[in-house]
């Protein structure tokens, strides 16, 4: 490719650029998700299966996702009003989650009756 | 970063752009429109991934779980698969039993490539259109690599395994499609295929999208705008695409 100009060392307002790049806080969200997720891997082989395990796993996915949104999306550094804009419709799954879950096994419980 | 309607060149704008309360001039979410609408198409695509993540929950639910040490555990369509029993393939090393360890792997790449598309999007902020398209470049490299490996588990899963799964019918079924599967249930292999699939199928446009981006950038139109805007906005879509695959990964391969 052609050197022509050096249009990518200015800015629009015609600064040279090149500042050195931030990139700690980038770095320290991806430790805690490595880290998260290797910690999951040991509980999957170390730990006997069951509700207990299950909710560790959901409460680590959810520290997983806060440091996806909050660093990585940026949302942190947003205002207030958008960060509960889309945290708060969020909310609604909870419901969502409940109540197909208690039919699953409501549905199941119809089906095998006393196999379970 | 450069506000957008500073930079407006061209005819286009003939009066001044207008500034009253009431006329459009106000921003509460100090984001601008492109980002704020990227927010809210993610926000239903959330909901969309949350419906498919929950019906798993409820089909999981009403079907019977296996009772019984996890070393002692069979395949049969009468018990919901453990996970961990089912996804235990590396590439290369056929019949060897490594629980979860590709699917960790997969993980892996689309995490750094998140990471290389939060770099592209700070060399942005900068102005630096080299560190742009470098890190582009990497993020584009990643996310084929993740669509590459969920190829190689799609057909992994597809082929199943050398001793298949008999019916009571005297049948024996491999590998699985969307009416029978040597898993478990039918649902579990439906379920695979529309999850990890719509996932991919993000993935996909991702892709498609971070191409765009690379080649605008190389062109510098980006840098002509005056601001780099456009890969915050496929930023955002690539971190919710890495977003959905830790709950499918928890959801799908560890619960």
């Amino acid at each position: 490719m052609a050197h022509h100009a050096p249009e990518h060392d200015y800015n629009a307002e015609g600064h040279a650029v090149h500042g050195k790049a931030n990139v700690k806080p980038i770095l320290k969200a991806l430790a805690w998700i490595v880290g998260i997720t290797a910690f999951e891997f040991l509980l999957a082989f170390t730990m006997d299966a069951g509700s207990l395990r299950n909710a560790i796993f959901i409460i680590l996915t959810i520290f997983k996702a806060f440091f996806i949104v909050a660093e990585f999306m940026h949302l942190r550094h947003e205002t207030k009003s958008l960060i509960w804009t889309i945290l708060v419709p969020m909310a609604l799954l909870i419901w969502l989650l409940v109540a197909l879950i208690a039919e699953g096994s409501a549905v199941g419980e119809a089906i095998f009756g006393a196999a379970r | 970063m450069a506000n957008p309607t500073t930079t407006l060149t061209g005819s286009a704008s003939y009066e001044a752009p207008r500034s009253g309360t009431w006329d459009g001039g106000n921003e509460p979410f100090k984001a601008s429109y492109g980002k704020l609408m990227m927010w809210f198409f993610l926000l239903s695509d959330a909901f969309t991934f949350a419906a498919f993540l929950t019906t798993y929950g409820m089909v999981r639910h009403r079907h019977l779980a296996y009772v019984g040490e996890a070393k002692d555990f069979f395949f049969s369509t009468m018990h919901w698969p453990i996970p961990e029993k089912v996804f235990n393939a590396f590439p290369g090393l056929h019949g060897v039993d490594i629980p979860l360890a590709f699917v960790a792997l997969m993980t892996m790449i689309l995490i750094v490539s998140s990471v290389t598309m939060v770099l592209a999007v700070e060399a942005g902020h900068r102005m630096d259109k080299d560190d742009v398209q470098k890190w582009l470049l990497w993020t584009l490299l990643f996310g084929a690599m993740f669509l590459g490996c969920q190829a190689w588990e799609w057909t992994h899963f597809i082929t199943g395994s050398d001793h298949g799964l008999k019916m009571v019918d005297g049948s024996t079924v491999y590998g699985a499609n969307l009416t029978v599967n040597e898993y478990g249930p039918v649902l579990f292999a439906d379920l695979f295929f529309f999850i990890t699939g719509f996932h991919g199928t993000h993935v996909f446009s991702g892709l498609c999208l971070l191409t765009y981006a690379f080649i605008a950038t190389t062109n510098g139109t980006f840098h002509k705008r005056g601001h780099y805007e456009m890969i915050e906005k496929i930023g955002l879509y690539w971190h919710f695409v890495d977003l959905v695959w830790v709950f499918v990964f928890t959801f799908f391969y560890l619960i």
